[in-house]
């Protein structure tokens, strides 16, 4: 049995926690590293993250990507839409097919 | 373009045989793997692209109500309200094999099976706002699950096919040329070999021929 987790700054995220979500908060002071690791290994099997979080967590997030848990999938912040998200599938179709052939028009 | 050096015998010649029929075949199912998984691949992405569009639309919104619900109630109600949630979602996570790709299938569990459950307050001192603003919240998390699970199916098969990818090439393009070649090489010189027997046993029988009658 797993759990979802949402990480993100507390504005973005806090409402998830309603919904029974696990609800990481990264404020300015706190080492997202450590913290999306550390959630990496408590045996999530979805990890939302905000995509500003993302940003700074590309790295880590490139390592999850072949194992089948957890899934780290990028939801817009409060901020706004950076684009992060869709720019993640274009980067996989390019990936498999050669070029982007779905994302041109 | 030998450019590893082959022993010319009969033994590796059959051995170099075989192995052309391996890599042929291994190279057709090859193929075969890496079409199929592109179809399906290209038909999850656009559900993908089109399931991510309207989630990250839907969360945009919902981010609007909380700040709404925000400028409404001071942060620690807000803070009080949603600090025990009665509801917990679980998920069970099964896999479902596409051409050798384990995909994620997601079984999704709530702890109550009462919709209403979200709402871990009294309402007695909380705006309405705040309920808009969960109730947005949980309408998206069915898609947000579903993205959740067509985005990890993706990403997976991108990987698998890219490595598909290269071994068909591999083969393709080195592996199958290199050893018809290497064949090629091979009955060559055997043919060769043969000749020059050929040739130097005429040559001793003239030679023997001469000594026993002289002409």
């Amino acid at each position: 049995m797993y759990r979802i987790a949402v990480i993100g700054d507390k504005d973005s995220v806090y409402g998830f926690a309603a919904l029974g979500l696990d609800v990481v908060y990264v404020g300015e002071n706190d080492d997202p590293h450590k913290a999306f690791k550390k959630l990496c290994e408590s045996g999530y099997g979805i990890i939302y993250i905000t995509e500003a979080l993302a940003e700074i967590l590309d790295e880590e997030i490139q390592k999850t990507n072949d194992n089948p848990i957890p899934a780290v999938i990028l939801i817009p912040g409060i901020s706004g839409n950076t684009g992060k998200g869709i720019a993640n599938v274009k980067k996989a179709v390019e990936k498999a097919v050669g070029s982007d052939i779905i994302f041109n028009d | 373009m030998a450019t590893t050096q082959v022993n010319p015998t009969r033994m590796e010649l059959t051995r170099l045989k075989k192995k052309l029929v391996t890599a042929t075949r291994g190279h057709k199912l090859l193929k075969d793997k890496r079409d199929e998984l592109m179809r399906r691949f290209l038909e999850l992405v656009k559900e993908n692209k089109e399931l991510r569009m309207k989630v990250e639309q839907k969360i945009s919104d919902a981010n609007k109500n909380f700040v709404l619900a925000s400028a409404a109630m001071s942060d620690e109600v807000i803070s009080a309200a949603l600090l025990a949630p009665k509801q917990e979602v679980y998920l069970d996570i099964g896999e479902k094999n596409v051409m050798s790709v384990d995909i994620p299938v997601y079984d999704i569990k709530t702890r109550t099976p009462d919709p209403n459950d979200i709402y871990s307050y009294g309402y007695a001192f909380t705006s309405s706002e705040l309920d808009d603003a969960v109730k947005s919240l949980a309408d998206i998390l069915p898609d947000m699950l579903k993205l959740a699970e067509i985005e990890k199916s993706c990403l997976m098969m991108a990987s698998e096919i890219e490595k598909t990818r290269r071994r068909v090439n591999a083969l393709e393009h080195v592996m199958i040329p290199d050893t018809k070649e290497k064949i090629r090489y091979i009955t060559m010189k055997l043919d060769e070999n043969e000749r020059s027997t050929q040739t130097r046993l005429m040559k001793v029988k003239d030679m023997m021929l001469k000594e026993a009658h002289g002409y």
